[in-house]
């Protein structure tokens, strides 16, 4: 009687735990399914033979000319986008917030982050080519007043083409990610620093520039993964004539080159590799940052 | 002072510039169809057509299951971590963030040698198959967004509060999760809801390589063929993220009023 009381009274403890585990278990599962073991069975694949036996083979192919360029273009064109998106991102984001400007200027430039920064893919390639395409917009602007930029080398389908395309989406991206950082800054630290006899260039360079770094790299770094792994724009905008990785392994699942799939695990795992290191590395100097930033 | 301000004029100028000239010349070159005179021709070409009509439908569709089983995934998941379970929480967050981590053609790539022909769960083999799987990547494209706004709403109402008066009065789980918890945090669930569909309903990578007759692989189709009819498109996609970052900022404006009271 007593044993079947407190057996009964332990399983009511239990009980909402056994219905928490369950409401969680539909997650788990689908991470397990549609995230982890996709990814994970790559990996497995990019050590692997013909056969399934173990091998570095994969791994060491990666290393012949044409993967290796494309590794390169790829690191290029996410470097320069990362860096001048960085850069511009963080200039926009000082002068709408600590710029003096109106009110009405910070809600407009946020609003329209949030838009830019979601208009990627094949929309953003065709709106480039209607801009700066041979018979785009501002191509022909600056034609009739004498200034061909396809006659000075300006090519849009090129590494420079693509990566002023990619600073459409990764501008907004630094715009929206470092605006806390800077709401971050106390008006205290200004006046704290004019007091003690600072100008405004020391205020800057002492005080503003170690707090904000680590955001600004942090930020930077995820601009670049963005970058890297990012593919429908560079597509719609160049084919398959700019190699850049993800299009390499775009054409290797279509069938088009390579035809051997564990060298494709193996393009996949070095992606993977890329960004999931730039992404650690933006973490890691986020925790660093909030520390400053409460 | 003076001269930092029209620095900042300046620099909010030139990003104007950068910004709008994409803008306003895709819509330039949307009018230009008809020789010598703008026109909406382009617009009414594609608005006409049934490829149009059917990739638009199928996306808009997908995205809607895509939001519903995205958020019977998260919402529990959410509540049960808040109430029950916060040792998970770091587990959970890291989950939710491998989206953004991974990128979307690995992710695909995986699906695909996953559940081909020759797994055991051959999804890609069958249309509906193809679907299904389609609809789990694009929860996992939403993942990220999805948490984080339907975490913030938990975070700004007394999760423990409610359900202990809900238990009170007599309500079971399901009744406390649907008529209690969300309509409280439904300000975070259309947040969550309407960053999905924007960036579910163009996408091109996972449709394109899972051979979906989707609205993103039709936009890249119609860009490869034709002059005038990308341009009027990337208007109406421009249009329609802008929409729905418009109903977030209108449905997320509870939360976020409140916020600045405190």
């Amino acid at each position: 009687m007593t044993t079947t009381a407190a057996a009964q009274s332990t399983r009511a403890l239990r009980l909402p735990n056994l219905a928490a585990w369950l409401g969680v278990a539909p997650f788990f599962i689908f991470a397990v399914m549609f995230l982890l073991l996709p990814t994970a069975s790559l990996l497995v694949g990019a050590f692997q033979d013909h056969d399934g036996a173990f091998t570095l083979a994969n791994l060491g192919r990666l290393w012949q000319p044409s993967i290796r360029l494309s590794y390169l273009l790829s690191i290029e064109v996410s470097v320069a986008s990362a860096f001048f998106g960085a850069l511009i991102g963080l200039a926009l984001a000082i002068a709408a917030l600590r710029g003096g400007l109106p009110a009405w200027v910070r809600p407009t430039l946020m609003t329209f982050s949030g838009v830019a920064s979601n208009f990627a893919g094949v929309p953003l390639a065709f709106a480039f080519m209607a801009t700066l395409g041979r018979l785009g917009f501002v191509t022909v602007l600056l034609r009739s007043i004498g200034f061909d930029i396809y006659v000075a080398g300006f090519n849009l389908f090129t590494f420079t083409g693509l990566t002023l395309t990619y600073l459409y989406f990764q501008i907004p991206l630094m715009v929206l990610v470092v605006a806390p950082a800077i709401d971050g800054l106390r008006a205290e630290w200004s006046e704290a620093a004019e007091i003690l006899g600072a100008g405004r260039l020391q205020y800057w360079r002492m005080i503003v520039m170690p707090i904000l770094w680590p955001s600004v790299l942090g930020a930077s770094l995820l601009l670049f993964a963005n970058a890297f792994g990012a593919i429908a724009t560079a597509y719609a905008l160049t084919g398959s004539f700019l190699n850049i990785v993800p299009i390499l392994l775009y054409a290797q699942i279509r069938g088009d080159v390579l035809h051997d799939p564990n060298l494709g695990y193996a393009l996949a795992l070095g992606m993977l590799l890329i960004t999931g290191l730039s992404n650690l590395a933006y973490l890691y100097l986020r925790a660093r940052s909030d520390r400053w930033l409460k | 002072m003076k001269s930092g301000r029209f620095g900042a004029w300046l620099a909010m100028a030139i990003g104007a510039l950068y910004f709008l000239a994409p803008l306003i010349a895709t819509f330039e070159f949307s009018l230009r169809m008809r020789r010598g005179e703008y026109s909406f021709d382009a617009y009414r070409v594609v608005l006409g057509s049934s490829a149009f009509h059917d990739s638009f439908l199928y996306s808009t569709v997908l995205g809607a299951v895509t939001i519903v089983v995205g958020l019977l995934v998260v919402v529990p998941t959410a509540y049960w971590v808040h109430l029950r379970l916060p040792k998970l929480r770091g587990v959970v967050e890291f989950i939710t963030l491998l989206p953004l981590v991974i990128p979307a053609i690995v992710l695909v790539f995986g699906y695909i040698k996953l559940y081909g022909s020759s797994s055991i769960l051959p999804l890609t083999t069958t249309s509906l198959g193809a679907d299904a799987l389609l609809m789990f990547g694009y929860v996992g494209l939403g993942l990220p967004y999805i948490y984080r706004s339907v975490e913030t709403a938990l975070r700004a109402i007394d999760v423990r509060t409610l359900t202990e008066a809900a238990e009170s009065q007599g309500a079971g789980i399901w009744t406390i999760l649907f008529h209690v918890i969300l309509p409280n945090i439904r300000s975070g669930i259309l947040s969550g809801a309407f960053l999905t569909f924007a960036i579910v309903i163009g996408e091109f990578t996972f449709a394109s390589l899972l051979d979906r007759p989707a609205f993103g692989p039709y936009l890249q189709l119609i860009g490869a063929n034709r002059a005038y009819e990308p341009s009027a498109l990337a208007i109406i996609a421009f249009a329609l993220t802008w929409a729905c970052m418009g109903l977030i900022q209108l449905f997320g404006s509870g939360i976020r009023l409140s916020a600045d009271k405190r």
